[in-house]
C-alpha cells in the first residue's frame, strides 16, 4: 500500500470530529501494510492542529484565501495536492465540504469515487469499502482500485482520533484563480426553544402531511412535557422553524425520549438521534429504516395516534 | 440567463430494494421510478429565479426509461424547453456516465448556471453537480439552499452542519447542487401535464457511452440491521395502552 490522504475538515474548534474519524481508520489500514497517511489541512489557522497528528506527513494549504471555507479554492488546492502526491485512497467526510471535493475533485483527477463509504477493510492484499445506497436501504461492497479512489465516508462510523504525533511538516503554495467569494457567514437562528436541551421529543416528518396536523403534535408534546421538532423537509415545507430540525443539516439531539412520527429514518436524519436514551417510532410502513433503530415501533397512523395519546396523557 | 436543470428517476423507497441473492445484483427491471425529490428542489429554484429576474429554463435528462413525463411535467411547471439524452441507456446506468453525457452535452451549450439535485439516493459512485463540474472544469458548490441570480451575477447560500449559511457569490458558468428550494416545489396537475404533452416537443440529442473511471461493485445486500425495534401490535388503542406503560417504565411520566 502507498500513501492514504486524509482531507481535514476545520470546525468552530480545531478540527471535526467527521474528519478526525477519517485519520485513525487510515492509520490502522497502513499500520500492518507498510503504507503512510498523510493529512492536509486548510488555512493558516490549521497550522498548529496539523503539527500534532499522529501521521507520517502533514500538508498545509495556508493561505487566507482558505481561511474559511472556499469550495472552489479547495476544489482547486486539493486536486493539485492530490495530482501531485497521488495517493492510493484519499479520504474526505461526507459533510457539505465532502459532498462537494469528493466529486470534483474524482472528476478533475479522473479517479472514481466511493460515496457514503461506511467501512473500509483489508481482504488480503486488497481494500474494499462498503458503501450505503437508497437511503440506507442497501449496502454496496465495492473493490477499490490500484488506481486510487476518493472516498467520502458518513460521519460517526468510525472513532475520532485525538491520539498525538510529529508529522513531517510541509506547506502547499496555493495558486488558484478566484473564482467564488465568500461574503458572509450567518450563524443558525436560536429560535424560541433549544430542542437539544429538551428531555422528550415528538419528533414528526412528512407524515404529518400538513401544516394544519402540527398542533396535534404540539398537544402531544405539552401534554408528555416535551417538545415538538422534526425532520428536514418539514422545515423546508416552511412549516417548522430551522432550530426544530433534527439531523445532518440540523441539531445533533440525545433526549431521554424520541417519539418519531412519520420519519422514514433516512441515514441524514438517524445521524442526529440515533442514540437517543428511548426511541419509539410510529410510521405505516413496517419496514421503513427508522424501525432498525427504535426500540419500540408501531405501524398505527400517527395523526390518529397523537390526539388519543394525548388525550390519554391528560387522564381523559 | 440560461439555466440548465439537469433531472434523473430513481427508484421509488416505497418498494422494497429487489436484489439477487445468489449473483449480489440489483434487479433495475423490477422497480418503479419517481423523479429525484432534490432535482424537483433544483428545477423549483431555478423557476423561481426565472420569475424573479428573467431567464431561460431547459431540463435535461439521460434518458433511461420513461423520461417524457418527467420533462413535460418541468415544462408544465414553466420551464422553456425539454431535452432528452438519448442512447442505448438503461436504469442501472452509473453516475459517472450520466455525468459525462451530461457534460458532453453541456460542455458546447452557453449556459450560464447549472442546476440538480444536491444527491439522488442511488448515487454511490458519485453526485451529479460535482462530477459534472469537475469534468467541464467549471465552479460548483453543493448543498445550497438558495440561488439568485441578477445579470450574470450568482450569489448563493451554502448549508454547513449544524444549520450554519454561508453567502458565496461566483462567476459563471457554474454548477449548483440544490438541497432546497427557497419554497416547496410546485405542482403541475396530470390534465397540465398531458396538455403540454401534446402540444409541445422534446427536444432528442443522440449521445453515446464514454470510457469513464467505474466501480469494481463486488455485491449489494440488505443491511443487516444491529438491532430492530420491538413491534407493538394492534390498534391505536392498544398502541397508546403500551406507550403509556412503556413510559412508565422509564419513569417518563409527567407528576
Ligand atoms: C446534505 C443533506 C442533509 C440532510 N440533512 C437532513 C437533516 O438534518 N434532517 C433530516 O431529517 N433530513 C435531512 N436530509 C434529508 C433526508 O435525506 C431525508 O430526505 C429526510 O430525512 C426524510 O424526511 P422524512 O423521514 O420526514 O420523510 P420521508 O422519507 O418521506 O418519510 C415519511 C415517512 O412517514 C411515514 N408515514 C406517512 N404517513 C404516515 C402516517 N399517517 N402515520 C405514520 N407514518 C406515516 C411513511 O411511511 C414514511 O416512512 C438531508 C439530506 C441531504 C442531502
Ligand atoms: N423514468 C425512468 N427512469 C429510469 N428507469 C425507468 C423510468 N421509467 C421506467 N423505468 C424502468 O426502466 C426499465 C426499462 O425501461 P424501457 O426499456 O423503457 O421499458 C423498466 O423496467 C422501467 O421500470
Amino acid at each position: 500500500m502507498g500513501l492514504i490522504l486524509v482531507v481535514m475538515e476545520n470546525g468552530a474548534s480545531g478540527f471535526t470530529d467527521a474528519s478526525r474519524e477519517l485519520l485513525g481508520k487510515a492509520r490502522e489500514l497502513t499500520k500492518h501494510q507498510d503504507g503512510q497517511v498523510m493529512a492536509v489541512g486548510f488555512g493558516p489557522q490549521s497550522e498548529k492542529a496539523l503539527r500534532r497528528l499522529a501521521v507520517d506527513r502533514v500538508i498545509c494549504a495556508d493561505s487566507a484565501l482558505l481561511a474559511s471555507y472556499n469550495p472552489a479554492a479547495y476544489e482547486a488546492c486539493l486536486d493539485q495536492i492530490i495530482k501531485a502526491n497521488a495517493p492510493c485512497i484519499t479520504l474526505i467526510a461526507n459533510t457539505t465540504l465532502g459532498i462537494d471535493l469528493g466529486a470534483g475533485v474524482a472528476s478533475r483527477c479522473n479517479l472514481p469515487l466511493i460515496a457514503y463509504c461506511t467501512d473500509l477493510q483489508i481482504n488480503g492484499n486488497k481494500i474494499t469499502a462498503t458503501s450505503q445506497i437508497f437511503a440506507g436501504k442497501a449496502v454496496a461492497e465495492i473493490r477499490i482500485p490500484d488506481s486510487g479512489a476518493i472516498v467520502t465516508v458518513l460521519p460517526g462510523v468510525w472513532n475520532a482520533d485525538t491520539d498525538v504525533g510529529d508529522p513531517d511538516f510541509e506547506t502547499w503554495p496555493v495558486d488558484t484563480p478566484q473564482m467564488m467569494e465568500v461574503l458572509k457567514v450567518i450563524e443558525p437562528e436560536t429560535g424560541d426553544v433549544d430542542i437539544t436541551k429538551a428531555d422528550i421529543l415528538v419528533s414528526v416528518g412528512r407524515g404529518i402531511e400538513s401544516p394544519e396536523n402540527l398542533p396535534l403534535a404540539e398537544d402531544l408534546a405539552t401534554s408528555m412535557g416535551g417538545v415538538v421538532s422534526c425532520s428536514r423537509p418539514v422545515v423546508d415545507a416552511g412549516w417548522l422553524p430551522k432550530a426544530r430540525q433534527v439531523g445532518k443539516s440540523g441539531q445533533t439531539v440525545k433526549p431521554k425520549l424520541y417519539l418519531a412520527l412519520g420519519i422514514s429514518g433516512a441515514p441524514e436524519h438517524l445521524q442526529g438521534m440515533r442514540d437517543a436514551d428511548l426511541i419509539i417510532a410510529v410510521n405505516t410502513d413496517e419496514n421503513a429504516s427508522i424501525m432498525d433503530v427504535a426500540h419500540y415501533g408501531t405501524t398505527v397512523d400517527m395523526l390518529e395516534l397523537m390526539p388519543a395519546l394525548a388525550q390519554r396523557l391528560r387522564g381523559e | 440567463m440560461r439555466i440548465a436543470v439537469l433531472l434523473k428517476s430513481v427508484p421509488d423507497l416505497i418498494e422494497d430494494i429487489p436484489i439477487d441473492e445468489e449473483s449480489g445484483e440489483i434487479l433495475y427491471d423490477e422497480m418503479s421510478y419517481i423523479p429525484s425529490e432534490w432535482d424537483d428542489q433544483a428545477l423549483e429554484e431555478a423557476l423561481l429565479i426565472k420569475e424573479e429576474s428573467g431567464a431561460e429554463v431547459t431540463a435535461i435528462t439521460v434518458d433511461t426509461g420513461e423520461s417524457d413525463t418527467m420533462l413535460f411535467t418541468a415544462l408544465a411547471k414553466g420551464a422553456d424547453h425539454g431535452v432528452k439524452l438519448v442512447g442505448d441507456f438503461d436504469p442501472s446506468l452509473p453516475n459517472r456516465q450520466r455525468a459525462h453525457i451530461f457534460s458532453q452535452y453541456l460542455g458546447p451549450q452557453s449556459f450560464d448556471l447549472v442546476l440538480s439535485g444536491v444527491q439522488a439516493i442511488d448515487d454511490i459512485d458519485g453526485q451529479i453537480p460535482g462530477l459534472v463540474a469537475g469534468i467541464l472544469g467549471w465552479p460548483h458548490a453543493s448543498v445550497v439552499t438558495e440561488v439568485r441570480a441578477h445579470d450574470n451575477r450568482v450569489i448563493f447560500r451554502q448549508e454547513y452542519a449544524g444549520g450554519l449559511v454561508a453567502e458565496i457569490k461566483v462567476s459563471t458558468p457554474a454548477v449548483i447542487g440544490v438541497q432546497a428550494a427557497r419554497k416547496p416545489p410546485r405542482y403541475a396537475s396530470i390534465a397540465k401535464v398531458r396538455q403540454i404533452a401534446k402540444s409541445s416537443q422534446l427536444e432528442e440529442v443522440e449521445m453515446s457511452i464514454q470510457e469513464v473511471p467505474s466501480l469494481e461493485i463486488l455485491r449489494f445486500y440488505k443491511p443487516i440491521a444491529s438491532g430492530h425495534a420491538e413491534m407493538i401490535d394492534g390498534d391505536v388503542d392498544e398502541a397508546v395502552d403500551r406507550i403509556i406503560e412503556i413510559l412508565q417504565e422509564h419513569n417518563l411520566m409527567r407528576g
